[in-house]
């Protein structure tokens, strides 16, 4: 059994962390609030683009030139993977699944004989897959140290991705994050960008195309195209970075509050323990004391 | 039968009320929208989105650019960026213009794109010290 004073000082130190637990709780708690109502601020437009998209890509898609953001190169061979996660840790498994989803899909692609390349998005996913992918990885992109996310952000990260395309770096690309689908629960998801995977409302409502066929384009179709397709790119990118920064506040909230519920199970452990060892002493003292006034 | 406006930026939705016109500055001149016009998807430059009422200017609001789809019973304006006439800095509109102008300076000559693109920038940021010249007499 250990000593009291031993004892006592795991019970402060497990207190401590305790307390350092239940302070990240509450800031991952106000932070996610307001990573929450960015996400929903960013809705409309996503949806809304979402929209316009539709009914341009169904007029377009069919054409041989077809812009490469919307159709892709035609290729399958070159896969870009975005896998988007948190800069911190201690939240557990958010970033690991995000890891793991991206190394399945990786290791898929690439026993079908397909190359494989990895831009990071954050610094965990970096490190993550540094170890098993370090010749796929080429770059990564992290903001660290940074309080907030904006749209230039996404925009300077969809850039970069639209300027890989047209350099023909790549075939495919996929975005790989946890949506946020609760505050306990975010889905690791995998989103295809390029080519553009047609909103899924654009076959649902093969019925009114006649009525999306009237629509007037002023100046013409490919040069709105040309605008919307990056602008669509860094929406995606930009929904995905929010989702990611709302879904990690929710995961860190989540594993803090299990993390200073245990500390308090242990310190409950370790009082009770502590007192058990007490008593005892005091039993043995008052034993030596009897016995002594006995042997007299 | 009032028109249903909505303006959004990527970042959030900022006005969405229903209007008896809307002018809008489209790339291609500015583009009045009553309700039951033809369904339109147009390219904007940066300009003002007029909001009228009764015959009146109700609101006035200042989009760098972006996009608008009209339809017979709703308008929706997708900008860019977009903010109240007010808060539009005549600074920020002469840096833009700069950055603008040293990157069309610098481009390929051959490469329209690049050219367009610049061009735009260059007519969104002149349109700003505009505005902000017209906010603050």
């Amino acid at each position: 059994m250990p000593s009291l004073k031993a004892l006592r000082g795991r019970i402060a130190s497990v207190k401590s962390t305790q307390k350092i637990t239940s302070a990240m709780k509450m800031v991952a708690a106000s932070k996610l609030r307001r990573a929450q109502t960015r996400v929903e601020a960013a809705r409309p437009y996503a949806q809304r683009m979402e929209r316009m998209l539709a009914s341009l890509a169904a007029n377009v898609a069919g054409q041989p030139n077809a812009p490469r953001l919307l159709v892709g190169t035609g290729r399958d061979q070159v896969h870009l993977l975005v896998p988007v996660t948190g800069d911190r840790g201690l939240a557990g498994a958010f970033n690991s699944s995000v890891g793991r989803l991206t190394r399945g899909l990786a290791r898929r692609l690439q026993s079908e004989g397909k190359t494989v390349k990895i831009l990071p998005v954050g610094r965990k996913g970096r490190d993550m897959l540094r170890r098993d992918f370090a010749d796929c990885l080429i770059g990564d992109v992290s903001f660290a140290g940074r309080k907030s996310i904006d749209f230039a952000d996404a925009q300077a990260i969809a850039a970069r991705i639209a300027g890989m395309l047209e350099a023909g770096e790549f075939d495919v690309c996929t975005l790989v994050f946890n949506r946020f689908a609760s505050v306990i629960s975010q889905v690791t998801t995998e989103l295809r960008l390029i080519p553009v995977a047609v909103p899924e409302q654009a076959q649902a409502a093969e019925g009114d195309a006649a009525r999306r066929a009237m629509y007037e384009f002023e100046p013409d179709e490919e040069t709105i195209l040309a605008r919307l397709l990056p602008q669509n790119l860094a929406v995606q990118v930009y929904r995905a970075l929010l989702e990611n920064a709302a879904g990690f506040y929710g995961a860190q909230m989540t594993a803090m509050d299990n993390a200073t519920r245990n500390a308090g199970d242990m310190i409950k452990r370790l009082t009770l323990n502590y007192n058990r060892a007490r008593q005892a002493n005091i039993t043995r003292e008052l034993i030596e004391i009897i016995s002594g006034a006995e042997a007299l | 039968m009032p028109l249903d406006l909505e303006i959004v930026s990527p970042e959030r939705l900022l006005l969405s009320r229903p209007v008896d016109m809307v002018v809008i500055p489209a790339a291609e001149g500015d583009l009045g929208a009553l309700p039951n016009h033809a369904p339109m998807i147009v390219l904007l430059r940066g300009g003002l989105v007029r909001l009228f009422e009764g015959g009146q200017v109700i609101d006035r609001l200042f989009v760098t650019g972006g996009f608008a789809e009209i339809t017979g019973s709703r308008v929706t304006v997708l900008a860019d960026e977009a903010m109240a006439p007010n808060a539009v800095s005549r600074e920020e509109g002469e840096r833009r213009l700069a950055a603008a102008q040293a990157e069309y300076d610098s481009a390929d000559k051959t490469d329209v794109p690049v050219l367009d693109a610049a061009m735009a920038r260059m007519q969104s940021a002149r349109a700003m010290i505009e505005t902000a010249q017209n906010a603050t007499p």
